[in-house]
């Protein structure tokens, strides 16, 4: 048994400790924001905060987490709307899909955490998610957004 | 095959009872998020609620592309509805197939959800505007003529009554639905050419959007899938003993004659068994397949004496004989995959004979058909629930992901079963843009006009593969996308011959977004930027006085170069790159600004893109739509490329398929220059100006022409 802290909530599972956090998220929590893209750390689609860090989740496994504490798209924000990154995506109508989406967002928000002014070059450097329908013009204006309306939440 | 393996039979025969019942009741699981459900339709295509929400039933497939909204923005305005009360959901192909197709075709392909129902779901809007007229005018008593619509009210013109469209709906719903309507003139338009936001990007933000990938069902099993990495292979033999005993496994099961799946409770635990499932496969014929041999096939076709004809006037060859100047090329485009975000995957649930399937589609119809044939049900015994697509691009009109749901759900009746393929599966079993190459042959005279212009493809057709009853005389017809005579726009060139030797191979093929638009735009547009070249002209004066006949092509190619400022010089360093194209109903053109370091190091920094659609229903999207055309082609011209060996691909992942990144994403200005009087696609034209526009570019930064794609394999350094 395995206890997992995920949007601020204590979670046991049953789970073998080599499972990537992505899949325990997704099957045995059964919160499925968080996407498989690749499994493999290359786009980004499965992005959660670990202690406040973007980090790829299909890539951690999940006996490694400990006591950190997990956040998920689902738990960015109360009501799923009101954190500024949220706010300014909407606001740019930023998804066409939308399946990458929730991987985007989590590293935005985890950008402006780190960097609360990101430059073009500072976007260019820790968004490298990747998005097949071509949401990139609208998700590095959409964060200048959140950056200028204090984006940190 | 003896090794099929029924594990937990127990739990098995529990189960199928209890879901047995659940399948009677319980069709459609979960109900979709957006799903109002109490609605009066009046007529099919808008139900209205009391409350006024109005929801517009599509038949289309919504990937992306924002035809969920453009759809509803069509019905939307000839019902004169408040756009603010105005929501989406999806037409069910089995409701389709049972009102006799009623809301027409489902098929989401080749730009067409906005071009190719306009007028049916415009009537449709129109007819629920006269509908609900008319129930206002008999409650009040009043011929209808007095009546008019605006923002969801009804007002009656001299008495200034007024009734809101949730008040009449009930009444409405029940009047017929009128045969003639006037459908507004453009000019009338309020909704149509506004770009709203979309409609369904709420969900999209909060992780709530349920995409086919996330469908959870009670007692709902994972199956991960293995199939015969060579095209053409099949399954022999597998050793179910090896992996039973590992976590979660219920099942090891052959999925047809080319694959084999493990069944378990969590999709992790049935990879994982999987890739500890010893397999053996018969590679068949094409085990020693790669893609030298594949570029020597195409090859052949180059010169070969026998072509399928494309478009021919006057005599190439006299034309060439006589030129001042003769200019020659080779091109090549290789396979590419479509690398939808959101891996293949489809949830199937058999039971009793009837089967349901929750699936990402861009052909509901085609997934009903498939997944009835899988199951050997009648078609009146499936149940298709649509969802959402993690990206289509092409990849999801094929429904072979859905057979083989449906395939596993039938050897382990009573329990939904989720296939999901991973994403070493999406790449190595796609249905590849064709491999083609090009030889282009021009003769310039002593002014550097063009008089004769032979492009030859060689390379595999689509048509061959995916339809071949659909063939004309053993020609495909779709290879000549963008240079049929309708669409290409050279007409002043008096010699012209263009003509294609279909060379296939064993690898699947199929639509990619763009198709035959893509690699023809590059070919043709990076030989025009050649023979300008060579007759010492500057590419924009070159090409408008070839388009001198061609104005709405000659339009979109001003308007980029106005805004790019072509007359002027670029930045220090920086070089540009122009084109055109016609794809899809729409004229296109592209200015591309790029900078290339000695080393040889790529920088795009600028796009200006112009579009033609005829009408714009919604520039924002459209405008989204440009600017993912520039990331979807570009990705494919830098880094795109399944290569071949041992008859399977030797691509697998994103770090071995790399796709373009923010840090790539050049800025794209876009041109919207609708001119009227015809009706466009948009989803896949722009595409075919990506590339061009960058690769003439870098001709004009380093004097290289890059002539075999992807760019990556080129070295661009330069003094």
């Amino acid at each position: 048994m395995i206890t997992l802290t995920v949007n601020g909530t204590s979670r046991n599972v049953d789970v073998d400790p080599d499972t990537p956090l992505l899949w325990v998220i997704r099957e045995w929590l059964g919160m499925t924001g968080t996407k498989y893209g690749c499994g493999i750390a290359q786009c980004g689609a499965c992005t959660v905060h670990i202690d406040g860090v973007a980090t790829r989740s299909c890539q951690v496994p999940v006996g490694t987490v400990g006591e950190a504490k997990i956040t998920t798209i689902e738990g960015l924000s109360p009501d799923g709307l009101s954190h500024p990154v949220q706010i300014a995506w909407l606001q740019h109508d930023v998804p066409q899909c939308g399946y990458c989406q929730s991987g985007q967002i989590m590293a935005a928000a985890a950008l402006l955490m780190q960097t609360p002014k990101p430059t073009d070059a500072d976007i260019d450097a820790a968004i490298t998610n990747i998005c097949r329908c071509g949401t990139y013009q609208r998700i590095r204006e959409a964060i200048h957004t959140a950056a200028s309306v204090g984006g940190k939440a | 095959m003896s090794n099929r393996l029924v594990l937990r039979r127990r739990a098995f025969l529990g189960t199928i009872a209890a879901v047995g019942g659940g399948m009677a009741l319980g069709w459609r699981i979960p109900a979709p998020a957006y799903s109002q459900g109490q609605g009066q339709g009046v007529g099919i295509w808008v139900s209205i609620s009391p409350d006024d929400t109005t929801m517009v039933r599509i038949a289309r497939s919504e990937m992306g592309q924002g035809t969920f909204t453009g759809l509803a923005q069509l019905v939307a305005d000839e019902l004169d509805a408040n756009w603010n009360y105005v929501r989406a959901e999806y037409v069910s192909p089995d409701e389709n197939l049972a009102n006799k197709r009623a809301w027409g075709d489902m098929s989401t392909g080749g730009s067409r959800g906005i071009r190719g129902s306009l007028d049916y779901v415009r009537k449709g809007g129109a007819a629920a505007r006269a509908m609900l007229i008319q129930a206002a005018a008999q409650r009040w008593n009043v011929p209808a003529t007095e009546c008019n619509a605006a923002n969801s009210v009804i007002t009656h013109a001299s008495t200034g009554r007024t009734l809101r469209y949730g008040e009449v709906a009930a009444d409405a719903a029940k009047l017929s639905v009128p045969g003639e309507v006037t459908l507004k003139s453009p000019a009338q338009w309020t909704i149509i050419g506004k770009g709203v936001k979309r409609l369904d990007t709420v969900d999209k933000l909060s992780g709530k959007q349920v995409f086919a990938i996330d469908v959870q069902l009670p007692d709902m099993l994972n199956a991960a899938i293995a199939q015969c990495p060579v095209y053409g292979g099949t399954l022999v033999d597998f050793d179910a003993d090896k992996i039973k005993s590992m976590p979660g496994v219920r099942h090891v099961v052959a999925v047809g004659n080319d694959a084999v799946a493990v069944v378990a409770d969590k999709w992790y635990q049935a990879k994982t068994a999987l890739a500890a499932l010893p397999i053996k496969w018969n590679e068949g014929v094409n085990a020693q397949v790669n893609s030298a041999q594949i570029a020597e096939l195409l090859k052949t076709g180059l010169d070969a004496k026998e072509a399928g004809l494309g478009q021919k006037h006057g005599d190439v060859e006299a034309g060439l004989a006589h030129a001042a100047k003769v200019v020659e090329a080779v091109y090549a485009a290789p396979f590419l995959a479509h690398a939808t975000m959101e891996p293949m995957n489809c949830t199937a649930w058999f039971a009793n004979g009837k089967v349901e399937i929750w699936v990402a589609s861009q052909n509901g119809d085609a997934s009903l058909a498939a997944a009835a044939d899988a199951a050997g049900a009648r078609l009146a015994d499936v149940k298709v629930n649509k969802l959402h697509l993690g990206g289509g691009f092409g990849r999801r009109g094929q429904q072979d992901y859905t057979r083989q749901a449906v395939l596993i759900a039938k050897q382990v009746p009573g329990r939904p079963i989720k296939l999901i393929w991973s994403r070493e599966e999406d790449t190595a079993h796609d249905f590849y843009r064709p491999i083609t190459q090009c030889k282009l042959r021009a003769g310039l005279d002593a002014n550097g006009n063009v008089v004769a212009l032979h492009a030859r493809l060689s390379g595999q057709s689509i048509t061959a593969y995916q339809m071949p009853s659909r063939l004309e005389n053993g020609v495909d017809r779709g290879v000549f996308q963008s240079w049929s005579k309708e669409e290409f726009g050279y007409k002043s060139i008096p010699n012209l011959l263009i003509d294609h030797a279909m060379r296939n191979t064993p690898v699947p093929v199929g639509y990619w977004r763009g198709v035959n638009t893509n690699q023809n735009a590059i070919y043709m547009e990076c030989f025009i930027d050649e023979l300008a070249h060579a007759a010492g002209k500057d590419p924009l004066e070159f090409r408008r006085a070839m388009l001198a006949d061609s104005p709405k092509h000659l339009a979109v190619l001003n308007a980029v170069a106005e805004k790019a400022e072509w007359g002027k010089p670029p930045p220090e360093g920086v070089f540009r790159g122009i084109c055109q194209n016609y794809g899809y109903g729409s004229y296109t053109a592209a200015v591309a600004e790029v900078s290339v370091s000695p080393k040889g190091e790529l920088k795009i920094h600028r796009i200006v893109a112009a579009t033609d659609p005829g009408h714009a229903v919604n520039p924002q999207q459209i405008e989204a739509q440009v600017q993912g055309s520039f990331v979807y082609g570009l990705s494919a011209v830098l880094f795109g490329q399944i290569t071949i060996d041992n008859g399977r691909a030797v691509e697998t992942n994103f770090d071995t398929y790399p796709v373009m990144r923010i840090a790539d994403m050049p800025k794209v200005e876009t041109i919207i220059a609708p001119s009227g009087g015809f009706w466009g696609g948009v989803g896949e034209p722009t595409i075919a100006v990506a590339g061009p526009a960058v690769l003439n570019a870098i001709f004009a930064a380093t004097g290289q022409r890059v002539r075999t794609l992807p760019l990556r394999l080129s070295d661009l350094t330069h003094a």
